[in-house]
């Protein structure tokens, strides 16, 4: 009995992590982060640099904000201040990892330093964080959802900067070139991911 | 470099309008604008915390250490959301639970972060207030422009209300009220405005 109960956990996980990445895609059926998308994914490196950092921070402040959320500002009555918790928490999570990395590796800073910072503004984090609220997770759904969404982000930004690079040579109408362009190229991609809405349903 | 309000109150609008000019406050244009409702809430939520939190951040700015400015200027802002949350979700409760988390996102949309660290904090209240005002209807044009076109296309109404003889010549076009509705509506506005000022750009 334990174990099939077990079974079911780890299978809702899988399908938590699976819809958030897909079928609820943070960039491309949410819209959210699209100004740093915008900003950032002209080269694949630096589009990979700003998603693998996204991805850790999302998965840590959803399940921080839960914690935050659900120990703190539910028994305290202070619902309404959520949106100003979920920001300080990630603004000094940031903070603090940055702090962490620089100490303990370098290279790793070197790598992942620039984007830190820009990840405070980054609206799919705070709306990870907010969309959560909606559901009815417990703590591990929670960061599986915040795991999910990050890569959901991380994977839409790496496709959308290797497109940017094979079009930066072509010749474009002048007022499309830049985020005309980029916009279209996003939709049609956003247009594939709408494929995979109706694979799961929750 | 003219300070007067009427002309600052132009370049927001229209010269170095946030959306299509700076490409900034991207994520909200697309996620309200299907249903025109929704676009009017949103904003006003944006004009309302651009415009208080230029005016705040001004007033404050000489007090405020370099090196903490944006976490001061981030819970400033913060505090207006909650102020704009609060009076949304008590005016139209319905609108609330569908654009909740996106009126929640307004702290992160950059154009109100962009503005305060560009223009307030170098400026005088008055002037900012009115910067403020300005980005905030240069936003709210083109969200507005933008859910003219979707709500009818996509659902056959426009603020709730059905389209005259809409039996005879609409047919559903879904894709319109989807994501990549809202991106190609964005990308042909872009496009189309970028066009029409292209040669002013060239010149500055």
């Amino acid at each position: 009995m334990v174990g099939s109960e077990n079974l079911s956990f780890i299978g809702s996980l899988a399908l938590i992590f699976i819809s958030a990445a897909f079928t609820d895609n943070v960039l491309l059926a949410r819209f959210l982060g699209m100004c740093s998308c915008l900003g950032v994914s002209k080269k694949v490196d630096t589009s990979t640099g700003l998603g693998v950092a996204v991805i850790f921070v999302t998965a840590s402040t959803a399940a921080l904000n839960f914690l935050v959320y659900k120990y703190i500002l539910i028994p305290l009555g202070l619902e309404y201040l959520r949106l100003i918790t979920f920001i300080i928490v990630i603004a000094a999570f940031v903070q603090f990892v940055e702090m962490v990395v620089e100490r303990f590796s370098p290279k790793l800073y070197n790598a992942l330093g620039i984007f830190l910072p820009l990840i405070t503004v980054n609206c799919a984090i705070l709306g990870i964080s907010l969309f959560m609220l909606n559901k009815p997770y417990n703590f591990v759904q929670a960061f599986f959802f915040g795991l999910g969404g990050g890569f959901g982000w991380f994977l839409a930004i790496i496709l959308i900067g290797g497109i940017r690079e094979k079009i930066k040579e072509s010749a474009l109408p002048k007022g499309l070139a830049g985020p005309g362009i980029t916009l279209i190229i996003i939709g049609i991609m956003s247009l594939a991911f709408v494929g995979f809405s109706g694979m799961i349903k929750i | 470099m003219s300070n007067k309000p009427s002309i600052v109150f132009i370049k927001g609008l229209w010269n170095e309008n946030p959306v299509f000019r700076q490409v900034l406050g991207i994520c909200s244009t697309l996620a309200v604008t299907n249903l025109l409702a929704n676009t009017l809430f949103m904003c006003f939520g944006v004009i309302f915390v651009t415009a208080l939190s230029n005016f705040t951040i001004s007033l404050i700015r000489n007090y405020i250490p370099k090196r903490t400015r944006m976490i001061v200027q981030v819970l400033i802002i913060a505090s207006f959301v909650m102020i704009v949350d609060i009076i949304i979700k008590a005016l139209a409760p319905e609108i609330h639970r569908f654009i909740g988390p996106y009126v929640g996102l307004i702290i992160t949309n950059c154009i109100i972060m962009g503005r305060a660290e560009a223009f307030a904090s170098q400026n005088k209240p008055v002037i900012s207030l009115v910067d403020g005002l300005a980005c905030g209807c240069g936003y709210s044009l083109i969200l507005i422009a933008i859910a003219c076109i979707r709500e009818p296309l996509g659902f056959g109404t426009i603020l709730g209300y059905t389209l005259p003889a809409k039996e005879l010549w609409w047919h559903q076009w879904t894709i319109m009220v989807m994501p990549p509705g809202a991106f190609f509506m964005l990308a042909s506005f872009t496009w189309f405005t970028r066009s029409l000022t292209a040669p002013k750009s060239e010149t500055k």
